[in-house]
């Protein structure tokens, strides 16, 4: 074992001296923090738009009510193949892409703990969404029984069903590794100085998201092995015929799923922790309690996930203790939201796009928030369940907050990645246009909901027509403003708008972070030495 | 940089190798901590060897009360019988005991092994219905045509809440000749 680290230790050296190697083989070979984030965001935006293609397919056919475009299980297909490409393909990776360029820069460590796994977990990703995406082109079409995979309607997938359940392994082994690297690199390789209560909430955040996911991705991937042996190798774990019972896999997905949705908001919490206190110009408020109230979200979302499950015929006592459960969520989400308030309150506040989105974001994932709580009551969820307002709930709290503030989370730095500033006009349309469009495209979908459309279906009664197609303008809209995005990451990488970007590019942020007291770009290489002083500005 | 951190590093990782690893056997091991939980009524599921258990109760009969039990019969995917309940309806009374009849029956010229599922609807019913004769669960071998009668024989418990008037009792066929053989 020690052999293989000191053989690394050379050739990373050699990298030190020699930057980055030359052409197309440095994206493939890296194992640099920065090159490896770097592909990550880029894969993850990749993502983003052909998980919002399928978004606005679906939003196509459900512009009128009637068959228009589609033939219903491709329509069935895309509502699953967009969440899974979403989940797994564009909202993880997007974070384990922060986190690789940031944390290590966050904590004054040269790079993560263990540089060539980084590399094997990246291209692991692309080898499972790859896989993924080619169900699409199967005989009998890609998966189509929703992204909970449920049995037993997942077992009648055609030939794409073995390969989806391969391309789950695959995602599966890779945030693991992923997150084994950064939870190592967090606990080993901070500076000296760096003690944890000192560590941004970016870092704090992303230490307990890696936690969650080596406790959960296994057990999904163990969940989906079962419905592969169900299916091929004939175990009855699922199986009414042979004695099993699909209401297990139910308990088993979403022992996993629960810890999933805050594996996508955590990080989240952790990027809004530090963009609020730098345009507030105040130190985070309740530093300590936002570390506490993250671990104990954490905790929380093991011991609630049949709220999930509401429906499916829970004794009593079952429905009560998971309802009083997940109210319990909102407490520590409850103190989250008020810290972030209380730290913009009398704050000099500039409204630069980086905070529009996370204004944005506390305001419309309380929204998110509100609908859950609404839902964690076990009887009124009984009409909540399977209809558009829980589709309406989950969108909420994961694009206006998680996809908010990771486009927030590029505004931010992408000046002090490139070395350019990007067009702060266009930033704005950007983000006046996307805030104006996701509520016409969520909201509506509440009263839906509420009215009894279902979710997951390609036809409507006629009394839904008038939000679905206000929904759908929405859509479009949402969907053609994220080219802007698009448009701005591109101009910022090939100069921006020309300005000369300071080292701190926000004023005074060196006080709030070690990243800003790096020169703009940043070099390849940082924190050779270990910084000695620590901003204690979000502290 | 401390030059035993990468000895540190390829540790810990080693460490969080091993809970991913325990924890895909923990996804597994659910498998058998449901059947308990069900078993203890924490988790609603009809356990075969509870009903197999079950002995008829002295309940006292509430005549005061009248509890609509339906039956329903039914097919899952292509499984090769005809099946029916030979009584649609009873109105029983709480406390008392009921035998009715199912009827099925193998289409086929080859045996065929199928298994019968039962549910309650509401399914909230469920802990206060007692089966003792069900031909749920286990698994039956059908000759080729061979017809059965399926007896269950079942009481209301009297402390059934008074918002449930109507009961329904249905049980699903599947076919498991393929599963079965193989074995
Ligand atoms: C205050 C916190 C929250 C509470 C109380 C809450 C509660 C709930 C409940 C009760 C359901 C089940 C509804 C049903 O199926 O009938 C649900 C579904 C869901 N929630 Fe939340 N939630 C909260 C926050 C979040 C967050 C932060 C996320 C993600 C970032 C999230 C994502 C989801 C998703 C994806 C589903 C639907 C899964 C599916 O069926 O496909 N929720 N939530
Ligand atoms: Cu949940």
């Amino acid at each position: 074992m020690s052999a293989v680290v000191a053989e690394h230790d050379d050739h990373h050296d050699d990298h030190h001296d020699h930057g980055p190697a030359k052409g197309i083989l440095r994206w493939i070979i890296t194992t640099n923090h920065k090159d490896i984030g770097t592909l990550y965001l880029m894969f993850a935006l990749a993502m983003f738009f052909v998980g919002g293609s399928m978004a606005l397919i679906i939003r196509a056919e459900l512009f009128e009510p009637g068959l228009q475009f589609v033939d219903p299980q491709f329509f069935n297909s895309m509502t699953t193949m967009h969440a899974l490409v979403m989940v797994f393909g564009a909202v993880m990776p997007a974070f384990v892409g922060l986190a690789n360029w940031m944390i290590p820069m966050m904590i004054g460590a040269p790079d993560m703990a263990l540089p060539r796994m980084n590399n094997m977990s990246f291209w692991l990703l692309v080898a499972g969404v790859l896989m993924l995406a080619s169900t699409l082109f199967m005989e009998g079409g890609a998966p189509a029984g929703g992204w909970t995979l449920y049995p037993p309607l997942v077992l009648q997938t055609g030939k794409a069903f073995p390969f989806a359940v391969f391309s789950v392994h695959l995602l599966g082994i890779s945030s693991i590794m992923g997150a084994i690297n950064i939870i190592a690199t967090i606990l080993n390789m901070r500076a000296p100085a760096m003690t944890l209560m000192k560590m941004p909430l970016f870092v704090w955040t992303w230490l307990i998201t890696g936690f969650l996911l080596i406790a959960i991705m296994p057990v999904f991937a163990g969940a989906v092995t079962m419905l592969l042996t169900d299916k091929f190798f004939d175990t009855s774990f699922f199986d009414a015929a042979g004695g099993g019972d699909p209401v297990l896999y139910q308990h088993i997905f979403w022992f996993f799923g629960h810890p999933e949705v805050y594996v996508m908001i955590l990080p989240t919490f952790g990027v809004a922790s530090t963009i609020i206190p730098v345009f507030a110009r105040k130190p985070l408020f309740g530093y300590s309690s936002m570390v506490y109230a993250t671990a104990s979200i954490a905790f929380l979302s093991f011991i609630v996930w049949a709220h999930h499950m509401f429906t499916v015929g829970m004794p009593l006592a079952g429905e009560l203790y998971f309802m009083y459960a997940t109210m319990l969520i909102a407490i520590p989400t409850g103190v989250k939201v008020f810290n972030w308030t209380a730290t913009m309150w009398k704050g000099s506040m500039t409204f630069e796009t980086p905070m529009l989105f996370s204004i944005a974001f506390v305001v419309l994932f309380t929204m998110g928030g509100f609908t859950g709580l609404m839902m964690s009551v076990a009887p009124v969820d009984f009409q909540y369940h399977d209809t558009y307002f829980i589709v309406a709930h989950f969108h909420y709290t994961l694009v206006p907050a998680s996809i908010f503030i990771l486009m927030a989370a590029g505004y931010y730095w992408l000046p002090k990645w490139t070395g350019h500033m990007y067009n702060e006009k266009i930033g704005q349309l950007h983000f006046w246009l996307s805030t104006i469009s996701v509520n016409i495209l969520f909201f509506p979908q509440h009263f839906l909901g509420l009215a009894g459309m279902p979710r997951r279906i390609p036809d409507y009664a006629v009394q839904f027509a008038d939000w679905n197609m206000i929904s759908s303008i929405g859509a479009f809209i949402f969907g053609i403003s994220q080219l802007l995005f698009l448009y701005i990451v591109i101009d910022t990488i090939r100069g921006g708008t020309g300005e000369k970007v300071s080292d701190e590019v926000w004023e005074d942020a060196h006080k709030h972070g070690l990243e800003w007291t790096l020169p703009s770009p940043v070099p390849y290489h940082t924190f050779t030495t270990p910084p000695t002083e620590i901003p204690t500005e979000h502290i | 940089m401390d030059q035993n951190i990468p000895q540190k590093n390829l540790k810990l990782a080693r460490n969080l190798l091993i809970i991913a690893i325990a924890m895909f056997g923990f996804g597994y091991a659910l498998v058998p901590i449901y059947d308990v939980l069900c078993e203890w009524k924490w988790i609603e599921r009809d356990r075969p060897d509870a009903i197999k258990q079950a002995k008829e109760m002295a309940y006292e009969i509430d005549k005061e009360r009248e509890v609509t039990v339906e039956f329903i019969a039914s097919l899952n995917e292509n499984t090769p019988m005809i099946f029916r309940a030979e009584t649609q309806k009873l109105k029983v009374h709480p406390g008392e005991y009921h035998t009715v009849n199912f009827y099925a029956e193998n289409k086929k010229d080859t045996d065929i092994n199928a298994r019968a599922i039962h549910s309650f609807s509401p399914a909230v019913v469920s802990s206060f219905v007692d089966t003792i004769t069900c031909f749920c669960f286990d698994e039956q071998v059908f000759k080729p045509k061979e017809a059965k009668k399926l007896p269950v024989r079942f009481a209301v418990n009297p402390e059934l809440p008074k918002q449930y008037q109507t009961i329904t009792l249905s049980y699903t066929f599947f076919d498991n000749t393929e599963k079965s053989v193989k074995k």
